[in-house]
C-alpha cells in the first residue's frame, strides 16, 4: 500500500472525504485550521460542500442541517470552539442525527493556550452538551490511527444515529507522519448511504403525514421525552458490549501499569519499552475509545503483582484518572503524572512517575 | 354548487391548534400551506422551525420539519439546502429567534445569498416565554423584562430587519406585510408565493417579514390587537416591498 507523508489535521479531513463525508462547515481556530482549509480545497473535487460558517455555533448547526438531509457531514474545532458547538451537538444527539466532529484539543479553560493539551476529557466523555447524552469518543495516538478512526466514525454515527467525536490534540493535529489512506468509497455507495436515510431525512415527503420527517430535538410530552432518553440509553449500553477499543500492552506480568490515551498513550508506550529494557515489568492500557471506556481491561491486571497504576495525561487537574480509578476499584494505588498549559508530556516524567511507585514514594 | 374554498391538506385534520385566540401564527401557517399546495411542492418542502411559539405548528403541519436551536434556523437551512438543492426550504422564525439570538445566523445567510426563504413573524414580543422584550418591541411598550416600557436610552430602538438586510448586496427579495386586514392577508400570501417562486427559480435569498399580534402578551383582546397593529406597529414597521431584484432587472 502506498505510504504518504501527511499532517494530522489534513489526514483527518482526507479520511472523512474517503468515508463519504460530503458536507463540512467550520470556523477558524488554532490548532485545527488545516482541517477546514483542506476541506475548502478538497470538497469541490468530490462534489461536496464546504462552508466557512460565521461562528462555531453556525457551523455546527449547518452540519446538523446537512446531516438531517441524510448527507454524511462533519465539523471540527478546538476546545473553546467545541464549547460553542455543544449546542448543536446536544440537538443532534437529542434528535438522533448522525454527525462526526473533531476536537483538536488545546490548553484550557477559557481561551487557554493554543499548544497541545488534553484538557477537555470530561467535556468529551461525560457532558458534550446539556442533557446527559453520551457519544462514542475516539482518541487517536498517531496520525494513522486518526485516519482509521475518522474513516470508521461515520459508520458508527450512521448506525447509532448519534454524534461521534474524534478527540485529538494539538500534537496529533499538527504532526506529520507517513500514513496509508483507506480506499475512497465509490459515489454509488455514498449515494446508497444517503438513500438509506431518506425515510427519516428532512428532504420532503409525499403528503402522508404519519410518514413525514419530523426531526425533533425534544418533546412536549414528558412520556415521549423519557422514552427517547430510554431508547438512547439502550444504544449507549450496547457500546459497552460491542464497541470498546483498547490497546493492552504487556499487562499480563506487569508490576506497574501505565494508563493514558491519545498522544500521552503513545509517549507512555515508549516509556514502557524503556522501563522493560531497564528491568521494570511495566505494561500499558491505552483506551482508544475513551467512551465507551475499557473498564474490563483493568480487570486483567494481576493485582497480586501490580504495585500501582500510573495514570498519565496532559491535564491539570486530572480528568482521565477519574475513569482509571473507577476501573481499578481501589484494587491498587492509582498515581498520576500530569502536565498542562500546552506543555507536552515527557517520557522522562513518565519514567520518574513509575520509579516513584516502584520505590514506594507515593 | 361549486367548491370555492377548502382547508389546506398541509394541516392535519385531527390536530388542534395550540395558538392563543387572536394569534396570527395560525393564519400564516395556513397561507404557507396553501402556497405549498398551489405550487405543488409538498413532497419537497422542508420547514426549519425556530424556538418559541413559531414551533407550535410542528405537531399539525403535514410536511417535513426540523427544529433548529434557538436562533440557528438559517444555519440549519443552509446545511439542508446546500446538500439538497432541489428541495423547497424555508425557515419559520419569530422576532426573538431571528433578530436577537439568531442575528448573526440570519444576516450571514442573507449576506451569502442562500437560496432559501425566511418567513419572519414579527409581533414585537417574546410569546412562549411570557412577554419579554424583543428587539422589535416598540418604544414605550411594556414587557415583563421592561416593566416600565421600552425606553431608547436603556434598550435602544426597535430593530428593522428588512432595512438592515437592504444594505447587503445579495438578498433578492425583502418584503414586509401584515395579517391585520383581509387585504393584508392576501398580500402576505402573495409575498410568500413570490418568495417561494424565487427560491424554486434559484434566485437566492428572500425574506417575508409579517407584522402580527400577540394579544396574550400585549394584554389586550384580539380586536384591540388589530387596532394596535394598524396604529402603532405599522407606524414603526411600514409595509411594502423593501427590495425586489426582479424589478431592478426590468
Amino acid at each position: 500500500m502506498t505510504r504518504i507523508f501527511m499532517k494530522g489535521c489534513e489526514a483527518i479531513a482526507e479520511a472523512a472525504v474517503r468515508a463519504g463525508c460530503r458536507f463540512f462547515a467550520g470556523y477558524p481556530i488554532t490548532p485545527q485550521n488545516e482541517i477546514p482549509e483542506y476541506f475548502a480545497r478538497r470538497m469541490p473535487e468530490v462534489g461536496g460542500v464546504f462552508i466557512q460558517g460565521e461562528s462555531e455555533i453556525a457551523s455546527v448547526n449547518m452540519v446538523y442541517g446537512a446531516a438531517s438531509s441524510g448527507t454524511r457531514a462533519m465539523t471540527s474545532s478546538s476546545s473553546c470552539g467545541i464549547s460553542l458547538k455543544s449546542e448543536g451537538i446536544s440537538y443532534a444527539a437529542s434528535a438522533r442525527i448522525p454527525m462526526v466532529y473533531c476536537n483538536v484539543q488545546r490548553g484550557g479553560p477559557g481561551v487557554g493556550a493554543i499548544q497541545p493539551a488534553q484538557q477537555d476529557y470530561f467535556q468529551a466523555t461525560k457532558a458534550g452538551g446539556n442533557g446527559g447524552f453520551r457519544m462514542m469518543v475516539f482518541a487517536p495516538s498517531t496520525v494513522q490511527e486518526a485516519i482509521d478512526l475518522t474513516y470508521g466514525a461515520f459508520d458508527y454515527a450512521d448506525r447509532d444515529r448519534n454524534p461521534v467525536l474524534i478527540l485529538a490534540d494539538g500534537v496529533i493535529g499538527t504532526m506529520m507522519e507517513p500514513v496509508s489512506l483507506p480506499e475512497m468509497k465509490p459515489e454509488s455507495e455514498i449515494e446508497a448511504i444517503k438513500q438509506s436515510k431518506l425515510k427519516w431525512a428532512c428532504v420532503g415527503h409525499e403528503l402522508d403525514y404519519p410518514n413525514r420527517s419530523w426531526i425533533e430535538p425534544g418533546h412536549w410530552n414528558t412520556a415521549d421525552m423519557q422514552k427517547a432518553n430510554e431508547e438512547a440509553l439502550k444504544v449507549y449500553e450496547a457500546w459497552e458490549v460491542n464497541d470498546v477499543k483498547v490497546e493492552e500492552y504487556m499487562i499480563d506480568d506487569a508490576e506497574v501499569v501505565l494508563s493514558a490515551y491519545g498522544i500521552s498513550g503513545r509517549i507512555a508506550a515508549a516509556a514502557v519499552d524503556k522501563l522493560r529494557a531497564a528491568g521494570i515489568k511495566a505494561g500499558l492500557i491505552r483506551p482508544i475509545t475513551v467512551s465507551p471506556f475499557p473498564y474490563s481491561s483493568y480487570d486483567k491486571i494481576d493485582y497480586k503483582k501490580c504495585k500501582g497504576i500510573l495514570s498519565i495525561e496532559m491535564s491539570i487537574p486530572a480528568q482521565f484518572a477519574e475513569d482509571v480509578k473507577s476501573a481499578v476499584k481501589e484494587r491498587c494505588l492509582v498515581s498520576t503524572c500530569l502536565c498542562s498549559g500546552g506543555n507536552i508530556m515527557s517520557e522522562q516524567a513518565v519514567i520518574d512517575g513509575v520509579k516513584k511507585i516502584m520505590e514506594g514514594r507515593v | 354548487m361549486n367548491l370555492i374554498y377548502t382547508r389546506t391538506k398541509t394541516i392535519q385534520e385531527d390536530k388542534v391548534s395550540g395558538f392563543c385566540p387572536g394569534c396570527m401564527h395560525s393564519t400564516v401557517i395556513k397561507l404557507i400551506g396553501e402556497v405549498i399546495e398551489e405550487l405543488n411542492v409538498v413532497d419537497k418542502t422542508c420547514c426549519i422551525t425556530g424556538i418559541g411559539c413559531c414551533g407550535l405548528h410542528m405537531d399539525y403541519i403535514a410536511y417535513d420539519t426540523i427544529t433548529a436551536p434557538h436562533g440557528r434556523a438559517c444555519a440549519v437551512a443552509t446545511g439542508i439546502k446546500r446538500t439538497n438543492p432541489e428541495s423547497l426550504v424555508f425557515t419559520y422564525q419569530g422576532d426573538g429567534d431571528l433578530a436577537a439570538i439568531g442575528l448573526a445566523e440570519t444576516l450571514s445567510a442573507a449576506n451569502r445569498g442562500e437560496n432559501f426563504t425566511v418567513i419572519f413573524v414579527n409581533n414585537g414580543i417574546y410569546g412562549m416565554t411570557g412577554g419579554q422584550m424583543a428587539p422589535t418591541t416598540l418604544i414605550g411598550m411594556k414587557a415583563s423584562t421592561a416593566p416600565a416600557g421600552r425606553n431608547a436610552k436603556e434598550h435602544g430602538y426597535p430593530m428593522h430587519m428588512c432595512e438592515l438586510m437592504n444594505v447587503l448586496t445579495a438578498p433578492y427579495y425583502l418584503v414586509r406585510t401584515s395579517c391585520n386586514t383581509p387585504a393584508n392577508v392576501t398580500r402576505t400570501k402573495n409575498a410568500i408565493k413570490q418568495a417561494f417562486k424565487n427560491q424554486l427559480e434559484g434566485k437566492g435569498f428572500s425574506m417575508v417579514e409579517i407584522v402580527t399580534s400577540c394579544p396574550t402578551n400585549w394584554g389586550m383582546d384580539a380586536l384591540s390587537a388589530l387596532d394596535f397593529i394598524q396604529d402603532k406597529m405599522l407606524a414603526e414597521f411600514p409595509l411594502g416591498v423593501i427590495r425586489d431584484k426582479s424589478k431592478e432587472a426590468d
